[in-house]
């Protein structure tokens, strides 16, 4: 691992299901990715790709193989260490997954507050402009419940991002959003990755925003199929 | 609310903000936690009028020592005891004075099928120094026969209906086929056995409770000297009368041997003690249930917040917030509600149900401590939010 690798990955084999339901899904993966970049994951439903975010973000257990990010290895790693380790990024779900009870100021919020304790005012302030930055200053104490399904990926992303992250995991991220919206989001998040060398890696089946990716790895039943540099 | 608890928890009320934004669960949740507070403050609150009642009888008394038979376990259930103690007793060094106490129940004819119980306490009228001075002071009207003080507070009278008792306008009663006559008034109360209390001379005790003789009285009331330490008097006596027919100990003592037996030992006392812990485990059952179907509604988002680097202990601190906040909420109502009840269950039976601020807050605190014991089980279920559930 260099110093511009943020995640390795060598040797990665993943199941799911147990005794004779026992189904491999992932098949020796190598790859690694470069901080600062916007990495897309591509291929068919079923392929393996979002595992893959899982097994990388460390938000699945690796059960075989090597995975480190940012200078960690993975497997066998305590909960202790993958708490810490996820509050260095940033993760942005397909189904948006805000907290129903907060508004979206507040959900933005939880992106900071899960670094522990601080000034609340700023906190707040911080979390406000990047609502505006996604357009959505008119809606920043709206619950989830009454935002449109673009609102509410947005506020997502703004919650994904506040916290400066060093690598933001992103699932289907444009899936729900017009085309300028997606757009939109994904160049920020490029422009985050020229301007603090924030690395993107993202699950998309949205061909309008390959044009901005660095690098796209294909994978079908589990294993790569084609890795180009863009 | 909301910007007082970000304050004060230093983080988003994350717990607050879960349980105000479904208001129909909260407000579920809320009278659950109530009713179970007004279990246990009703039980609470009849052991506590047992118990008030049972130390109203000892209150009237001024003694220093209470000398009773072997067999005490209350005023007025043990066995009587030979006059002849008294006194052996008053020839013990130190002990200044000594009356002989007789008490009887006394059936009050107020009308066709109205009938009151008294509990009637009787000493020589000499002895007006061994109950409260208000009492002992209209002992000298006592003089005649067939006169009592009796209760204002009896269960059952109309207001203002003993008002001009004197012994000037006394107030005739029938108790036992025969005619009594009030000639003083006291304010006691009913308890759960009679209606009110009555005092009398011993000579009319006598011949009211034609099967009761001067020489036994319940118990043997001493005061010691000045100066003169009663637990040394109580030994002295201990080994004068040298006999084990007899308990010699303070009036205090007496008291808090009938208050633990009748709550401890005789089935009211257990049976609302029970009470109380069947109140706090429904109290226990219904948070559970409420914290434990709001962990299971918010998996989804609590495994989100997984994914974001939030770890166990934040977990737990939202459901023993949500626990909190359920314990205060629900308990303000149930104290309110049960004070209610309380000044119906006064204004009915004239028992002395009072809401103390001791009591209060021994059950707000055990709310808390029920509400945390929720929390605690609730929080297993913390475990089913994986972040890989949510792709």
């Amino acid at each position: 691992m260099t110093d511009h690798e943020v995640i390795t990955v060598s040797g990665l084999n993943h199941w799911f299901g147990r005794g004779e339901a026992r189904k491999q899904a992932i098949w020796d993966l190598n790859f690694s990715v470069e901080r600062g970049s916007l990495t897309v994951l591509m291929g068919p439903s079923g392929s393996g790709k979002t595992t893959v975010l899982t097994l990388i973000g460390c938000l699945r257990q690796v059960e075989e193989g090597d995975v480190r990010l940012l200078g960690k290895e993975l497997n066998g790693i305590s909960e202790t260490d993958a708490v810490q380790l996820r509050r260095r990024n940033g993760v942005i779900f397909q189904a948006h997954n805000l907290h129903e009870s907060l508004t979206a100021t507040q959900n933005v919020l939880m992106g900071l507050q899960v670094h522990g304790t601080g000034d609340e005012a700023q906190q707040r302030k911080a979390a406000q402009h990047l609502l505006s930055l996604v357009g959505l200053k008119d809606r920043m104490d709206y619950l989830p419940g009454n935002l449109s399904g673009g609102q509410k990926q947005r506020v997502a992303v703004a919650r994904a991002l506040v916290s400066n992250p060093e690598i933001v995991f992103a699932d289907e991220p444009t899936a729900a959003l017009d085309k300028d919206s997606g757009h939109t989001v994904v160049e920020m998040l490029k422009k985050l990755g020229e301007e603090r060398g924030t690395t993107t890696v993202m699950v998309t089946h949205d061909n309008r925003i390959l044009e901005l990716a660095d690098r796209i790895i294909t994978l079908e039943d589990g294993r790569i199929v084609k890795d180009e540099q863009n | 609310m909301t910007r007082y608890l970000t304050k004060m928890l230093g983080r988003l009320p994350i717990g607050w903000l879960q349980l105000i934004h479904n208001k129909t669960r909260l407000a579920a949740a809320v009278a659950g936690v109530a009713f179970a507070n007004l279990l246990v403050f009703v039980q609470l609150g009849i052991l506590g009028s047992m118990n008030g009642s049972i130390v109203a009888s000892y209150d009237l008394l001024q003694a220093d020592i209470m000398i009773s038979a072997t067999d005490f376990n209350t005023l007025t259930d043990s066995s009587n005891i030979a006059r002849s103690r008294m006194f052996e007793a008053l020839g013990v060094a130190g002990v200044a004075s000594g009356a002989s106490i007789y008490i009887g129940n006394m059936e009050w004819t107020r009308g066709e099928g109205d009938v009151a119980m008294l509990q009637t306490f009787a000493l020589d009228v000499g002895a007006g120094g061994f109950v409260r001075p208000e009492i002992g002071s209209q002992f000298d009207a006592l003089q005649l026969q067939d006169t009592i003080l009796i209760d204002t507070f009896t269960r059952g009278l109309p207001d203002g209906a003993l008002e001009d008792v004197s012994p000037e306008t006394p107030f005739a009663l029938e108790s036992g086929g025969r005619t009594l006559r009030a000639v003083g008034t006291l304010e006691i109360g009913g308890s759960f056995a009679t209606d009110g209390i009555a005092f009398a001379s011993d000579q009319t005790f006598a011949a009211q409770f034609g099967n009761r003789a001067l020489g036994a009285p319940n118990h043997i009331l001493l005061n010691v000297e000045d100066g003169v330490s009663v637990e040394t008097v109580i030994e002295r006596l201990k080994n004068a009368l040298s006999s084990d027919d007899v308990l010699v100990r303070t009036i205090d003592e007496a008291k808090a041997h009938d208050l633990s037996y009748q709550t401890t030992e005789r089935p009211m006392g257990i049976i609302f003690g029970f009470g109380v812990l069947i109140g706090i485990l429904v109290g226990i059952v219904i948070v559970y249930q409420v914290l434990s179907t709001d962990v299971a509604d918010h998996l989804k988002e609590y495994a989100t917040f997984k994914a974001m680097g939030f770890g166990q202990s934040f977990f737990v601190s939202i459901v023993f917030e949500e626990a909190i906040v359920l314990a205060v909420l629900g308990f303000i109502p149930g104290l309110l509600v049960s004070m209610g009840l309380y000044a119906t269950l006064v204004a009915i039976t004239g028992l002395p149900v009072e809401m103390e601020v001791s009591r209060a807050l021994t059950v707000f605190i055990g709310t808390i401590a029920a509400c945390a014991i929720s929390g605690t089980i609730a929080t297993r279920r913390l475990a089913g939010a994986d972040p890989a559930d949510l792709f």
